[in-house]
């Protein structure tokens, strides 16, 4: 397997030919801030949490989705990164209607651990208050538009694990919804499963399951590498 | 000349309100009013949420009583369902509902009220508050800190946290207790007992103290409402209303809490964002009625623990022969008598082996579209009523607080005490002190009770008719 070189935070690291910067960087034990990303499914590209510097760019790059090259000069923390991703952050809380204190996933959500550890202590910018509904048509799971952040984790797993498809998104920009189907409530969705791949690895409360309290929705998104494992190496664990 | 006196902010109490007294052209009290200035919404933005939720959401109306609306919410969300709530489950949430009672209690006894009660009503405004309470009578304050902090241990013990805990839900709680936890418990008993001891020889100085001003706090005929067992003893989280009159004639008993719209409706007033609920068979005039600890224990027969009914007989006392207690400032004797049930009541859930089944939590989808749910809160009855569609959201919210229901009674009580206390053009602090202690006797939560937040300083404004202002006095 070629190898290449290149330098990341100063120190000289290896890695495989066609490797993204952020797998780069992770097998290397350096943590970039991922939200869209999830280990198993196709990249997006689309929170742009985990932008970096490339010596030669003039812009930001998502570590996600560009790759390593030989002798390529990377940075993943500095001032200007971590303002950037502070404000990405806020922006995504500024959009919907992120209110942390009363959500399922209070205490469990991707979204809520990334901006404690960033040190978001507060927004910015006007939040934009949409009215937005939640769906609890299915019998086993509820979607809340006001807690989805767009990342499409539930379109990918839903169309390229389950292969049900599932979940898809309508309208553009911020008015983008994830609907299922051809936009019908869930609990009359003909294509879905109900195997939950979705809940589990959806970053937030956007999708729950049903008849779950304030901060009593824990996700599991690691089952996804045990099924790929399984699917793809033979490799069957718990 | 006529002058309105304008009290803006109420201190020491729970929310934001002012108190405006207009006085006529003799300078004699033709009206007095209290106003409830904040404003929340819980009734609208609750609309198109799972009622899964609300138990966690309501609870976030209030941080004193964040428990009341949680129990009621959740109450709601066992009819929603339908279905059965474990019988360990309700154990549990009276457990954590009397805890919330001590801890509620103990803060208005000692903390809101006790700087008036033990430093007087005209003592200087200056030390007249909690820290003046710790400087004079440290033993005192601290003994009813860790009063209320017991409290909060027992609804931290169950619920995780003290304030807004997300544990009861609708068809159960989330958590029981471990048997360190009760033992942990049981064995501060003892000290809470003496310090509920001390504070009820304190409040019997107290009516020593005052009681040639006792009768102009808030004493005047009015119904009662409460909810009491099926025995028609004391009860906080479950039975049937109970309605009495000023003469102690039973007008209703053995209501169902669901039916409370038949015996309860709202008249609004434009200079208040709290709203005005009345007895409906009288009208909003006579149908005036009081709920919280004096109603509560003016509608039941009997407390139904040996220490609490003992000293229950000797409340009863003030009221006369087979009557209520009709005075407001017996509010506060009243809050350490149910502070008293509600130990014995920890100490009776506690030791009950029902607490060790391991089912509490009903699981179910919604059976129901509507779903009412009543407890008792420190402050009164509680009222929780959802609507909602065949997914279970909510379609129609509607949250009758205590302190509403009392909004006639404060209103009243702040006329009374202005006529007794107010003549000419002066205004002082005892004065000012006195108003807003009519006011604190009923321990308002106004955050609750228009479903907002916040805390109160005062002023109060005399001016005359033309509008021209002749004195003030400011404080917090």
């Amino acid at each position: 397997m070629p190898v290449i070189t290149l330098t990341i935070n100063d120190e000289l690291v290896s890695a495989r030919t066609g490797q993204s910067i952020l797998e780069a960087t992770r097998d290397h034990g350096i943590q970039i801030p991922t939200l869209c990303h999830l280990d198993g499914l196709s990249t997006r590209g689309g929170c742009r949490l985990c932008l970096v510097e490339v010596a030669g760019s003039s812009r930001l790059l998502p570590a996600c989705t560009t790759e390593a090259t030989e002798g390529m000069v990377v940075t993943t923390h500095n001032d200007k990164i971590d303002r950037y991703r502070k404000m990405i952050l806020e922006l995504t809380f500024a959009e919907r209607n992120h209110t942390c204190a009363v959500c399922v996933s209070n205490e469990h959500c991707e979204l809520q651990t990334l901006a404690a550890e960033l040190g978001m202590d507060h927004v910015r910018y006007d939040y934009l208050n949409p009215e937005l509904d939640m769906d609890t048509s299915h019998e086993r799971f509820g979607v809340d538009h006001n807690r989805c952040l767009l990342c499409l984790r539930c379109v990918r797993v839903c169309d390229e694990v389950e292969g049900a498809h599932t979940w898809d998104v309508k309208g553009r920009g911020i008015n983008s919804r994830v609907i299922t189907d051809l936009n019908c409530p869930w609990g009359q969705s003909e294509s879905c499963t109900e195997c939950g791949k979705c809940v589990e690895v959806c970053p937030t409360g956007a999708l729950f399951d049903k008849g779950v309290a304030v901060g009593e929705m824990k996700k599991e998104a690691r089952f996804l590498r045990r099924i790929l494992d399984g699917r793809e190496k033979n490799q069957w664990r718990r | 000349m006529a002058k309105t006196i304008t009290i803006e902010p109420v201190t020491r109490i729970e929310g934001h309100a002012k108190i405006s007294i207009q006085l006529d052209d003799a300078g004699k009290v033709a009206d007095a009013r209290f106003h409830v200035t904040e404003f929340r919404g819980f009734e609208k933005f609750c609309v198109g949420r799972s009622f899964w939720e609300m138990p966690g959401i309501t609870a976030r109306v209030c941080g004193i009583c964040p428990v009341s609306h949680l129990l009621a919410s959740s109450k709601a969300g066992d009819a929603i369902l339908g279905v059965r709530t474990p019988a360990p489950a309700v154990a549990l949430r009276r457990l954590m509902n009397h805890g919330q009672l001590v801890q509620s209690h103990a803060l208005s006894f000692f903390l809101l009220s006790g700087p008036d009660l033990v430093l007087g009503m005209d003592a200087d405004p200056a030390k007249r508050n909690m820290a003046g309470l710790i400087a004079e009578h440290p033993e005192l304050a601290r003994a009813g800190i860790r009063l209320r902090a017991f409290g909060q241990q027992v609804i931290r013990m169950l619920g995780d946290r003290s304030i807004h805990p997300s544990w009861a839900v609708p068809g159960g709680v989330r958590k029981s207790l471990s048997a360190e936890q009760k033992s942990e418990l049981l064995k501060q008993l003892p000290e809470m007992y003496t310090t509920v001891d001390m504070a009820l020889d304190l409040m019997k100085d107290a009516l020593d103290k005052f009681a040639d001003e006792i009768d102009a706090y808030g004493d005047f005929p009015s119904l009662y409402l409460g909810l009491v067992n099926e025995e028609g003893g004391l009860e906080h989280y479950d039975g049937k209303l109970r309605v009495i009159d000023s003469e102690g004639k039973i007008l209703e008993d053995g209501a169902a809490p669901e039916d409370y719209q038949e015996l309860i409706a709202e008249a609004e007033q434009p200079w208040s964002y709290l709203k005005f609920p009345y007895y409906k068979p009288l009208g909003p005039e006579k149908g005036m009625y009081r709920v919280g600890p004096l109603a509560r224990l003016n509608v039941c027969d009997f407390a139904g623990t040996p220490k609490a009914d003992r000293e229950l007989r000797q409340f009863r006392h003030y009221g006369g022969q087979g009557k209520p207690v009709s005075g407001s400032f017996y509010y506060h004797y009243a809050r350490l008598i149910e502070i008293l049930f509600s130990l014995e009541k920890i100490e009776e859930i506690l030791a009950d082996e029902i607490l060790i089944d391991h089912h509490i939590r009903s699981q179910a989808g919604v059976n129901q579209n509507v779903g009412i749910g009543v407890s008792e809160a420190p402050r009164g009855t509680l009222f929780h009523h959802y609507k909602v569609d065949d997914n279970g959201i909510l379609e129609d919210v509607n949250l009758i607080i205590a302190t509403g229901q009392n909004n006639s009674a404060m209103n009243r009580t702040v006329k009374q005490i202005a006529e007794r206390f107010i003549s000419g053009n002066k205004l002082d602090q005892g004065l000012l002190n006195r108003v807003e202690h009519g006011i604190r006797a009923f321990d308002p939560c106004l955050s609750c009770s228009t479903h907002e937040a916040g805390r109160m300083p005062m002023q109060v404004q005399l001016f005359s008719a033309a509008g021209e202002l002749i004195d003030e006095v400011q404080r917090g």
